[in-house]
């Protein structure tokens, strides 16, 4: 059981990291009918892409202290996918709303990402410090552990990347991408949270 | 020996390389923000390059005589005249060398010419090397095609004559070939307005693109040769006559060209022929580079 629950984390976190890196890419193309692909549309994605992990870092380290449960984990994953939820169903207008004011692309496109795309991944970069917590069990092996997290995590960006880029946009719509990624995290958040509350019960 | 020779071989591979192209002499060659871009003089022609060495053409002019134009789709280009005459306000998106707007500056002195182009340093090249002009009634704009033409809907802007020419040969900005994007540019276009879009002739896209302009605008003509010029009219297709009677009236104006109706008007033909289930590209599903990849 504790092997398939340690099994789980690192799901959760290489799922994250798949989430992070296939939102970021096809948030490229979200953003061009409005501001265009310049270079720095790209800019603006990044950054925002990059303060949102660092929060979420943070945010995750610091909710990992108290009471870390793998329950809790699945909150997290679920609540990414909740906040992404506006990207399918508001993107549009919402972008065409931001069109209109901002003249700049260079802002025009900063603060749409901002809007769209900061909550769900600061939400998700808080997978991969409160997944260490978890895994780690003594000290002497914690920097062991943090390391197998990281590579997992960043393992499924690079998954996420190529998957999306290479075969996803030939096959699906970007919406049907979004709502297939977002059913993917709801069922993995879900049997961490079931999973994890059959073992708090115990 | 043998060793010596191959030494040789190779030094002389090396510096014929650095050279580029025996007998081309290289003018500028700059990393831009975009991409790579050579301007050398090549056999009496000058030229631009994206990439470095083995990139294709993507403007040329020939030294002895400005005017003429080189490659075969600028000429199928021209063709958009046939449709309408007199266009009094002009965008190009896409600039190049600039040889489109440069042709049509001659042609119609006083109409509004606006180019769109993504690449402040191929505006520049343009400009130093192939004699194009941005004054007076020329602006160009330095900015995304599609942010241009969103923008200029949202200002109401109209024009009777829009040229898309903002693919090469590898790369298209995929935002810039999707139904939605199409309707922006229907926007902008004046009841007999026309649109000429220089895009590919060999590829899985091709009817991708076929069934996207379609969906937009219904019928429109194609002249194939290297490339593929989509040319059509809002409202509707101009009949045969009108066509080649407006071609009899350009005959003399587009000598300097070097083209004229008996190059074009046999190259004419109203694109047909795509699988009816072929899917529409769309701002959700817009893979042209794959497609365009796949033959």
């Amino acid at each position: 059981m504790e092997q398939f629950r340690k099994g789980l984390v690192f799901i959760l976190a290489g799922w994250s990291g798949y989430f992070v890196m296939a939102i970021e890419l096809l948030s490229g193309r979200i953003l061009a009918p409005n501001f265009g692909s310049s270079i720095y549309v790209w800019g603006g994605v990044i950054t925002v892409f990059m303060l949102a992990l660092s929060v979420g870092y943070l945010l995750g380290g610091h909710l990992s202290v108290h009471a870390p449960s793998l329950r809790r984990l699945g909150y997290l994953m679920l609540g990414a996918a909740v906040a992404t939820l506006p990207v399918v169903f508001w993107g549009e207008p919402l972008l065409d709303r931001i069109f209109e004011f901002a003249h700049d692309p260079r802002y025009g496109s900063l603060l749409a990402s901002s809007v769209l795309f900061f909550l769900p991944t600061a939400i998700s970069g808080t997978v991969s410090p409160y997944s260490i917590r978890l895994l780690v069990k003594q000290l002497h092996v914690s920097g062991k552990s943090a390391g197998s997290l990281y590579f997992v995590s960043t393992f499924g960006s690079a998954v996420g990347t190529i998957c999306t880029s290479f075969y996803l946009v030939l096959w699906f719509e970007i919406n049907q991408i979004f709502i297939g990624m977002i059913a993917v995290s709801v069922l993995i958040g879900l049997v961490a949270v079931l999973l994890g509350g059959l073992h708090d019960k115990k | 020996m043998i060793r010596n020779k191959w030494v040789a071989a190779l030094v002389a591979g090396m510096l014929l390389g650095n050279a580029a192209w025996a007998g081309a002499t290289e003018l500028y060659n700059k990393k831009s923000l975009y991409r790579n871009i050579l301007v050398y003089e090549d056999d009496g022609l000058r030229c631009m390059k994206f990439g470095r060495t083995t990139g294709s053409r993507q403007s040329c002019i020939q030294l002895s005589d400005h005017d003429k134009l080189i490659f075969n789709y600028t000429k199928m280009m021209m063709a958009a005249l046939y449709l309408n005459p007199e266009p009094k306000h002009i965008l190009i998106v896409g600039l190049g060398g600039g040889t489109l707007p440069s042709a049509l500056r001659k042609l119609f002195p006083a109409s509004q010419i606006d180019v769109v182009e993504i690449d402040p340093a191929v505006a520049e090249v343009a400009q130093r090397f192939f004699y194009f002009s941005s004054t007076g009634n020329t602006k160009v704009f330095e900015e995304d095609g599609r942010v241009f033409v969103k923008r200029a809907l949202k200002q109401k802007a109209k024009y009777d004559l829009v040229m898309l020419d903002a693919f090469d040969h590898e790369y298209i900005p995929e935002h810039m070939l999707t139904k939605e994007f199409l309707l922006e540019v229907r926007g902008l276009l004046t009841e007999k307005g026309v649109l000429a879009a220089n895009t590919f002739s060999s590829s899985r896209l091709y009817d991708y693109e076929s069934a996207t302009y379609y969906s937009v605008f219904g019928d429109f003509y194609r002249l194939n040769k290297n490339n593929r010029v989509i040319l059509l009219r809002k409202g509707g297709l101009p009949a045969m006559s009108e066509i080649v009677g407006n071609a009899k009236k350009f005959e003399d104006r587009f000598r300097p060209l070097d083209t004229g109706k008996h190059e074009l008007l046999p190259l004419l033909a109203v694109e047909s022929g795509w699988p009816a289930d072929t899917k529409i590209l769309t701002d959700q599903y817009s893979p042209s580079n794959l497609l365009n990849a796949q033959r």
